[in-house]
């Protein structure tokens, strides 16, 4: 029903490195929606300068990120890994890691994959040069202020909000920046049907813009402290509305983008269903904004508002799997290739792990099973496997497709990416199955009463104990995840390196003669 | 296929919607609006109710003082100010934490992660003492503890200006201070201080009335006790559901 009943072939042969003189673009010439658009553009007119700087700016930025992370969970399992110093605590750290792997990290391949793959479906470089260059330098600086504020304590506190006001006033205007170049981009496209991937960076671009600036209203009472326009119960709801819809107007909608386009360029494929893109696509952006009390069940927010926040995410399990489905659909006939394509083999996994973190987001939002996950290591354990799993392994697999495209040459160790894919997928499964034992651990024993209708375990530091071995085995995912980041860096760097070698050489040549 | 092609092309929602930029993101605008405004625009539009009693009031300069330091710290990191409506919860921590407690809270701090026990009802649980060495180090007073030592809050200082930069933006956001607070920043925190550090001194620990512990233990013995001292009256709101 929702299919399509002939495939075509694909013109470019499996496993090659598209000819780049060679315009045909399979995706754009037979799109995913049978769509021909006849217009034939070369490559060379699009701005790929701008994707390789956000393509290095993810590498790097995601080392560091996941690097921050590993030393938390060591601090988790050893206190001593706090250092001893103000900015090396948990505390301060822990807001750096969030807000390197989400804007950092998340944010610069959103980027470097928006500004590859919109050229390409829109037919037309980027509107403007210099606004991409501002909004790279912009977000860099950003990041880089992140870097320098948090640890000196500078935070408003709000999750995934934490970067003092002038920050935000700075993300404000970058944001705009980069909204404009988008829209002008957008408005000066030689195709007239947008394709399904830029549905869903249109809704990042703006989600983002409305939910930040909501979130920020604050009253500034030096440089770097200021305090929320909103009190109380009604902060808490708008933070939440905010960090809710983060997750998925950042780590969400732009990865599907990103998912609809680089996953049926890899596996050479239409899309499963065109219908299927526009039904999930519209349920999931009107759902998923309700869904931000579910952060707040039992808490003294309106029961109202409770339940509504608990019956949206529930119903959100409709679109997310649409998404799900027309993923892995999209292999039908191309699985073969899942068994030596290691791009494949990232967004297969990455694709199922949205599929597994979002159902398991609606029963967690389910006010019972709440009261049992809500403040336990199983929420981490849900975050790490939509953050490494899904987020995670649809940049990477992003990456190394980006890589002999924007470069021109294969990677310098090939084999090397199937490792980092082991290694990736074999530290999920340690993160993950850890945090969800230590989850339910935690939340059995905090609530455990005994036949004297008092606590079996009063002491809470009995219960803290216990959670070492888990803990360990956490930080061991982790450092597997993080060491198969740096093996992707090193093979990245290699790569580049002798592509420039190799391009600087013929062009010597005539010179000398 | 060309017929196929020119089919595709005249369907209703690729002419009318996903072939004008402007009118789909005008959509998509509308779309994600919808749910927040729904949400939160009541929060905002209902003035009286078990949000905003009257039995609670702002935070004294020094504890603003505190808090700002507990932020700073990240302390929310790993403690949550929330004891929810369950049987363990009430047995573990106290009575559950009613809406209006938050009134003044800017920004809240509820938390999401419970790495130590949550502390809404930590306000007088133990004394000033007790603080002062749990931040010095956390495994004199809680052995087993995977809390880092905070030993620089012994040495620090606050700066009344600082503070009462605070409290003038806070009243600019709504908090209700009156002009005799603002006017009075110094000496309200110099009389709340001078009480810690002599409860201090009866413990056997010398310290000056400036350091940032003072400030911090003046806002962790003040957590939950409006809210408690009220649940005891009777005065919280009749309304609230029994859970």
């Amino acid at each position: 029903m929702w299919g399509q009943a002939a495939i075509p072939r694909p013109p470019i042969a499996l496993g090659q490195t598209p000819d780049q003189s060679q315009t045909t673009n399979w995706l754009e010439s037979v799109d995913p929606m049978q769509y021909t658009n006849p217009t034939k553009v070369d490559e060379s007119t699009y701005d790929d300068d701008i994707v390789r700087m956000f393509f290095g700016a993810t590498v790097l930025w995601g080392v560091v990120g996941m690097l921050v992370g590993v030393v938390i969970a060591l601090q988790l399992a050893w206190w001593p890994a706090n250092l001893g110093l103000p900015w090396t605590t948990f505390g301060r750290l822990r807001p750096l890691h969030t807000n390197a792997v989400i804007f950092a990290f998340a944010g610069n391949i959103c980027f470097a994959g928006i500004y590859y793959s919109m050229q390409r479906l829109l037919k037309t470089r980027m509107w403007n040069d210099m606004l991409s260059r501002i909004h790279f330098w912009g977000w860099q600086l950003i990041i880089v202020l992140a870097a320098v504020t948090l640890p000196l304590g500078m935070t408003q506190s709000k999750e995934y909000a934490e970067l003092a006001w002038p920050i935000d006033v700075l993300i404000t205007v970058i944001w705009v920046i980069f909204a404009v170049n988008f829209f002008g981009t957008l408005a000066t496209r030689k195709v007239k049907h947008i394709y399904v991937a830029i549905w869903f960076y249109i809704s990042f671009v703006i989600t983002i813009a409305v939910l930040h600036i909501v979130n920020s209203l604050a009253v500034p009472a030096t440089l770097f402290r200021s305090y929320p326009l909103y009190s109380g119960m009604t902060d808490a709801l708008v933070q939440w509305w905010y960090g809710h819809n983060a997750v998925g107007f950042f780590l969400t909608t732009p990865f599907l983008g990103l998912m609809y386009y680089y996953l049926p360029r890899a596996a050479e494929r239409p899309v499963y269903s065109y219908r299927l893109s526009i039904v999930h696509f519209w349920a999931l952006v009107f759902l998923y904004i309700w869904t931000g009390p579910h952060h707040l069940l039992y808490s003294g927010l309106p029961d109202w508002a409770q339940t509504l926040g608990m019956i949206f995410s529930v119903m959100l399990l409709a679109p997310s799997w649409g998404g799900m489905l027309n993923g892995l659909l999209t292999l039908r006939g191309a699985w073969n290739r899942v068994r030596t394509d290691p791009v494949l083999k990232f967004f297969v996994v990455a694709v199922s792990f949205y599929g597994m973190s979002t159902f398991e987001g609606p029963m967690m939002a389910i006010r019972t099973v709440n009261g049992l996950a809500h403040f336990t290591n199983w929420v981490v354990g849900h975050v790490h496997s939509g953050a490494l799993g899904w987020v995670g392994m649809m940049t990477f697999g992003t990456l190394y497709w980006l890589v002999p495209r924007l470069w021109k040459r294969e990677l310098a160790y090939p084999n090397w990416a199937t490792t980092h894919f082991w290694l990736a997928t074999v530290g999920i499964v340690l993160y993950t199955v850890s945090m969800w034992a230590a989850g339910l651990m935690e939340g059995l024993m905090w609530r455990a009463v005994n036949d004297q209708g008092l606590l079996a375990s009063p002491a809470f530091m009995d219960i803290v104990n216990r959670l070492d071995p888990f803990y360990w085995m956490r930080l061991s995912g982790g450092a597997l995840y993080l060491i198969g980041a740096l093996m992707m860096s090193w093979n990245f760097i290699r790569t580049i390196a002798a592509s420039r070698s190799e391009v600087q050489a013929p062009s010597a040549a005539p010179a000398v003669s | 296929m060309a017929q196929t092609q020119r089919s595709n092309d005249q369907r209703f929602h690729r002419r009318a919607l996903e072939s004008k930029a402007g009118l789909f993101t005008i959509v998509t605008t509308l779309a994600i609006s919808v749910g927040g405004i729904v949400e939160i625009v009541p929060m905002f539009t209902a003035t009286a109710g078990p949000e905003r009693p009257d039995w609670v009031s702002p935070y004294t300069p020094l504890e603003v003082a505190g808090r700002d330091i507990y932020v700073r710290e990240g302390c929310y990191v790993c403690h949550s100010q929330w004891v929810r409506p369950m049987r363990a919860e009430l047995l573990r921590y106290g009575e559950w934490s009613r809406a209006g407690e938050y009134r003044y809270d800017r920004p809240f701090l509820l938390g999401s992660r419970r790495i130590g026990p949550d502390i809404h009802r930590v306000g007088r649980k133990y004394p000033d003492a007790w603080h002062y060495e749990h931040m010095r180090d956390p495994r004199t007073t809680t052995p087993g503890s995977v809390m880092p030592p905070y030993p620089w809050l012994l040495e620090r200082t606050i700066d009344a200006e600082d503070v009462a930069a605070s409290v003038r933006a806070l009243r600019r956001a709504g908090t209700p201070y009156s002009d005799q607070d603002v006017a009075n920043v110094h000496a309200l925190i110099g009389t709340q201080a001078d009480g810690i550090v002599q409860r201090l001194a009866e413990a056997g620990i010398q310290t000056e009335a400036d350091r940032e512990i003072v400030a911090l233990i003046a806002f962790l013995q003040r957590l939950g006790r409006d809210g408690r001292r009220a649940i005891e009256q009777g005065l919280t709101s009749p309304t609230e559901p029994a859970r």
